[in-house]
C-alpha cells in the first residue's frame, strides 16, 4: 500500500535539517579578516617590566612577533606562554624578535605571570590601552606577525601553537632572504 | 585528589546509567522484574554519584582550587562565596552537571511515583530517562570534563563573567534547566507508549502534572531571563529574539500547544499522533536549544565555549529525532483517531487552531533562527535576522492566540449551539468592542495596542462570565459567597488554574504591548548641573565619583530626579571596569513602578567629572510582565493541586 511507505518520510524529512546544523560546524563567526593585515604596523614605545624601553621601531629590519596577553586570560595565555618562550629561544639567533604587550592588567599580576613562565623576551604593560587599540585587539590573546619591512602580515586569534608560530615566522624569514 | 574523585564519579555514573537503561529495556521485553529492580538501583546510584560530583565541584569553588580549570575560568579570589556556589552553572561544564543532576532527580521521582501505576510503560520510561542522563554524563566524561586539571596552576582565577554576578543569573538557569529537563519525563512516557503500542490516554493522564511543571519552569526561566536582561544589560528591553532566547522559546511554544491538545485526546480520543509528535518536538527542541547555545554554530550574544561538544549534541539530537520519528511511523495505525471532528464551531476546532498557530509560530522562530546558517550554506552570504522579522510574522499569530484564549475554554465540545455561543460570548464581545472604543477615545492610536488591549478585556470578560455563572449556581444551592468561590477553585482546580494562567499571560501581554507602545527614551550629554527632561521628569546631572569596589573599579554618577508630584530623589547609574573585560559594563539604576519605570544608563564621561552622557528611559508597564509571572505561578499551583474526590 502506498500510504504505508509514505509515513517513513517523516523521519527522512528530519535529515536535511540535521544536515544543515552539521554544516554549521564549518562556519566560524569569529573569523573576521583583520583590515590591518598587509598594512604597516603602527609604531609604539612602552616601558618593559625590566624597566627598559620597548619599541617596535628598534627592531625594524627583523621579523617581529607582537603578542597581546593578560594575566587574567585563562587558559589561552597560560597555554601559549611556554610556546612563545620556547620558540623565541629557538629563533632569536635567526634575528626574530618577540614582544609581549600586557593589556588591561595590574602590574603585580603581570609581573607574577612573567616570573611563573620565566619569560625572557621583552614584555611591557600597555597602561593606557593605546597600543591594543591601534592594533584593533578584540580579545586576548592575539598575535601579530610583522615582516622585516614593518608590515603586519598575519594575525592569529587565540593561543599560538608551535605550528602556527613556525609556519608564519618561517614564511617571513624566507621572504627576508 | 578531589578533581580525580569527581571525574571518576562522573564516569562510573555514566556507566551505571548505560547499564540501567539496557537492563530496564531487557526487563521490559522479557518481563523479568529482577532486571527492573536492578535498573532502579542503578538510577539511585546515578543520582548519588552525580550529587557527589556536584558537591565536589562546589567544594572546589569554595576552596578556590584553581588547579581545576573550570574553577579558574569562572571565579577569582575576589568572587563572593554565594557567587562561587552559583558559578557552578556559570558556564558549560558545570551547567552540564546541574543538568545531569536534574535528570537523575526526575528519574528518581518517576520511579517513586510511577513504578506501580505505569506498569507496561515504566521500563521504557526508565530506559529513556537513564539514556538521557547517560548522554549528559558521556559529554562530561569526554568533550567537556568539569574537573579537568589546569597546569600550570594560575595564582588567581579569571573570575565569573561580571554580567552573571546578579541574582537573576542565580535563578534563571536553574528554572530554565528544570523546564528543559522536565520535558524529558513526558517524552520518556511518549517513547514508552510508542515502544509498547499503548498509545491510548494512559501516558497522557500520567504526565499531565509533569508537563505543567516543566512548562511552568520554562515560563519562569524565560521571565527571569527577561528580568535579568532588563535590569542588567542596560538596553532597556527584556526580549531581543536572540537565537538563544529563541531556543528556549520554541519548546515553550510547542509545550503550550501540547498542554492544550492533550485535552482533545482525553475528551475525544483524537490527535494521538499529533500529541506524541508534539512531545517529541518539544523534547528535541530543548536539545536543539542546548546545541545552539553550546556549539557556536549560530552567532549569538550569548557566546559560550565552542568545540567538540557540538558534535556530541548534534549526534544525540539526531538519534532522538530519528529514533522517535521511526517509532512514530512504526505505530502509525495505532495512532489513528477514534473520534471525529463534528463541527468547525466547537472547542475541538478552537484548540486545533490554537495548536496550528503555536506550531506556526514555532516554525517561524525556527526558520528565523537558522536562516543565517541556511543563507551561508546555500548562498555563502552572512546575514542576520533581527527583531522586525520575528515581530511582523509572530505578532498576528499571537493576536489570534489571544482571541482563542477567550473562545476555547467556553465554547461547547463537539458542536456549539447558537444558545451556547450567545450565552458565553455576547457580553464579552460587547465589552471588548466598547473597551476598544474607550481605548481609542482615550487617545491610543496604535492599532496593535488597541487590538491587544481590547482582546485582553474580551478574554478577561469570558473568564469573569464563567466564574460568575458558576458561583451563582452554587449560591442557589445554598452556599455562602466565599465558600462557593473557594469550592469552585479547589474542586475544579484544573479549569480555574488554567484560567488563572491565562490571566497571567494576559497581564504579560498588556505589559509587552504597553512597553512597546508607550516607552520613551532620550540620550543627552550634560555638563555638571545641567538637566534633561523626559515625560515630566527632570534629571539633573550632579557629578561623578569613582572608587575601587573589590573585584572591579566603579565610576558612579549622581542624578537628581524631580517631577511635580514626587519628592526629589537621587539615581546613580554607573560603569563598572573589570580587569578581565575588554569594555566597561554598565550598571543600570532603575526605579520600578506600577505604570512606569525610571531607567538610567551612564554612557561616556569626562574623567574629571565635568560632563557625562546619559540614556534616560521612562519605560511604561514593564512591571506588568513580572506581575504576570506571579499570577502564572499561582495559576500553576492551583492547576497541579491533587485531584479532589467530587462530593457524592
Amino acid at each position: 500500500m502506498k500510504r504505508r511507505s509514505l509515513r517513513w518520510l517523516l523521519p527522512v524529512a528530519a535529515l536535511p535539517v540535521l544536515a544543515l546544523l552539521a554544516y554549521g560546524f564549518r562556519v566560524n563567526h569569529r573569523d573576521i579578516p583583520s583590515p590591518l593585515v598587509g598594512r604597516p604596523a603602527t609604531a609604539f614605545t612602552l616601558t618593559s617590566y625590566a624597566g627598559e624601553p620597548m619599541s617596535l621601531e628598534a627592531h625594524r629590519g627583523r621579523v617581529v612577533v607582537v603578542n597581546f596577553w593578560a594575566s587574567w586570560c585563562i587558559p589561552a595565555c597560560y597555554e601559549e606562554a611556554p610556546v612563545l618562550e620556547r620558540n623565541w629561544r629557538a629563533y632569536r639567533d635567526r634575528g626574530v624578535m618577540v614582544l609581549g604587550v600586557d593589556i588591561q592588567d595590574k602590574p603585580d599580576a603581570g609581573r607574577k605571570f612573567i616570573e611563573q613562565f620565566s619569560l625572557t623576551f621583552p614584555n611591557a604593560l600597555d597602561p593606557t590601552g593605546k597600543v591594543s587599540i591601534d592594533y584593533g585587539v578584540y580579545g586576548v590573546p592575539e598575535t601579530f606577525f610583522i615582516d622585516a619591512r614593518g608590515r603586519i602580515r598575519a594575525k592569529h586569534v587565540g593561543a599560538v601553537t608551535d605550528a602556527v608560530f613556525q609556519r608564519e615566522v618561517d614564511r617571513l624569514l624566507a621572504e627576508a632572504k | 585528589m578531589t578533581p580525580e574523585l569527581g571525574h571518576g564519579a562522573i564516569i562510573v555514573a555514566g556507566l551505571l546509567a548505560i547499564y540501567g537503561a539496557l537492563v530496564s529495556a531487557i526487563g521490559g521485553r522479557t518481563g523479568r522484574t529482577a532486571l527492573l529492580e536492578s535498573a532502579q538501583h542503578a538510577a539511585l546510584g546515578v543520582f548519588g554519584l552525580v550529587t557527589f560530583a556536584m558537591l565536589l565541584l562546589i567544594y572546589s569553588f569554595l576552596t578556590f582550587d584553581f588547579s581545576v580549570r573550570y574553577v579558574a575560568m569562572n571565579t577569582n579570589l575576589q568572587t563572593p562565596y554565594y557567587f562561587r556556589i552559583t558559578a557552578l552553572w556559570g558556564a558549560l561544564e558545570g551547567s552540564l552537571i546541574l543538568w545531569a543532576w536534574m535528570v537523575a532527580l526526575y528519574t528518581l521521582i518517576v520511579i517513586l511515583r510511577h513504578r506501580h501505576n505505569a506498569r507496561e510503560l515504566y521500563p521504557w520510561v526508565l530506559t529513556t530517562m537513564l539514556g538521557v542522563a547517560a548522554f549528559f554524563l558521556i559529554v562530561m566524561a569526554v568533550p567537556a570534563p568539569p574537573f579537568e586539571r589546569m597546569t600550570p596552576i594560575p595564582a588567581n582565577g579569571r573570575g565569573l563573567n561580571p554580567l552573571l554576578e546578579d541574582t537573576g543569573m542565580i535563578t534563571h538557569p536553574v528554572a530554565l534547566y528544570l523546564g528543559f529537563t522536565g520535558f524529558t519525563v513526558p517524552f520518556a512516557f511518549a517513547v514508552g507508549a510508542l515502544a509498547t503500542g499503548r498509545v491510548g490516554d494512559r501516558w497522557i493522564t500520567l504526565t499531565r502534572r509533569w508537563t505543567i511543571v516543566a512548562w511552568y519552569f520554562l515560563s519562569l526561566g524565560l521571565l527571569i531571563g527577561g528580568w535579568w536582561s532588563y535590569h542588567v544589560l542596560g538596553w532597556g528591553g527584556y526580549w531581543a529574539w536572540d537565537p538563544v532566547e529563541n531556543a528556549a522559546f520554541m519548546p515553550w511554544l510547542t509545550g503550550t500547544a501540547f498542554l492544550h491538545s492533550v485535552m482533545i485526546q482525553e475528551r475525544r480520543r483524537m490527535l494521538k499522533l499529533w500529541n506524541i509528535g508534539l512531545v517529541i518536538m518539544t523534547f528535541a527542541l530543548t536539545l536543539f536549544g542546548t546545541f545552539l547555545t553550546r556549539s557556536g554554530v549560530i552567532a549569538s550574544v550569548h557566546a559560550f565555549t565552542q568545540g567538540a561538544i557540538g558534535v556530541f549534541f548534534l549526534s544525540f539530537l539526531s538519534l532522538v529525532v530519528l529514533v522517535s520519528l521511526a517509532l512514530l511511523a512504526w505505530r502509525w495505525e495505532a495512532l489513528a483517531a477514534e473520534g471525529e471532528l463534528d463541527s468547525v464551531v466547537s472547542r475541538e476546532s478552537a484548540f486545533l487552531l490554537n495548536n496550528v498557530l503555536l506550531v506556526a509560530a514555532t516554525f517561524t522562530v525556527f526558520f528565523g533562527t537558522v536562516f543565517p546558517l541556511l543563507s551561508e550554506a546555500v548562498r555563502g552570504v552572512k546575514v542576520s535576522v533581527g527583531a522586525p522579522f520575528f515581530n511582523q510574522v509572530t505578532v498576528p499569530l499571537f493576536l489570534g492566540l489571544l482571541f482563542l484564549m477567550g473562545v476555547g475554554p467556553l465554547i461547547a465540545w463537539r458542536r456549539a449551539s447558537r444558545d451556547n455561543l450567545r450565552r458565553n460570548f455576547l457580553w464579552p464581545i460587547a465589552i471588548g468592542i466598547v473597551s476598544a472604543a474607550i481605548i481609542f477615545a482615550a487617545g491610543v492610536r496604535s492599532t496593535l495596542a488597541v487590538l491587544t488591549l481590547a482582546l485582553t478585556v474580551f478574554v478577561t470578560a469570558t473568564v469573569a462570565v464563567d466564574f460568575v455563572r458558576a458561583t451563582r449556581a452554587r449560591l442557589r444551592m445554598g452556599e455562602g459567597l466565599l465558600p462557593a468561590m473557594g469550592g469552585l477553585l479547589v474542586r475544579h482546580n484544573r479549569r480555574y488554574g488554567g484560567f488563572a494562567i491565562h490571566l497571567g499571560i494576559l497581564v504579560i501581554a498588556v505589559g509587552v504591548t504597553g512597553s512597546q507602545a508607550w516607552s520613551l527614551h532620550r540620550e543627552a550629554t550634560l555638563k555638571k548641573g545641567e538637566a534633561v527632561e523626559l515625560a515630566g521628569y527632570t534629571f539633573q546631572f550632579a557629578g561623578l565619583a569613582a572608587r575601587d569596589a573589590g573585584n572591579h573599579f566603579l565610576v558612579e554618577s549622581t542624578f537628581k530626579v524631580t517631577n511635580g508630584n514626587i519628592a526629589p530623589r537621587e539615581m546613580r547609574p554607573a560603569k563598572k571596569f573589570y580587569p578581565q573585560e575588554q569594555s566597561p559594563i554598565a550598571h543600570v539604576d532603575y526605579r520600578l513602578g506600577w505604570v512606569e519605570d525610571l531607567y538610567l544608563v551612564l554612557g561616556d564621561f569626562e574623567r574629571d567629572g565635568s560632563q557625562a552622557t546619559v540614556k534616560v528611559q521612562v519605560n511604561r508597564m514593564v512591571s506588568w510582565i513580572w506581575i504576570g509571572g506571579v499570577v502564572l505561578t499561582l495559576g500553576t499551583l492551583l492547576a497541579i493541586l491533587p485531584d479532589r474526590k467530587k462530593p457524592a
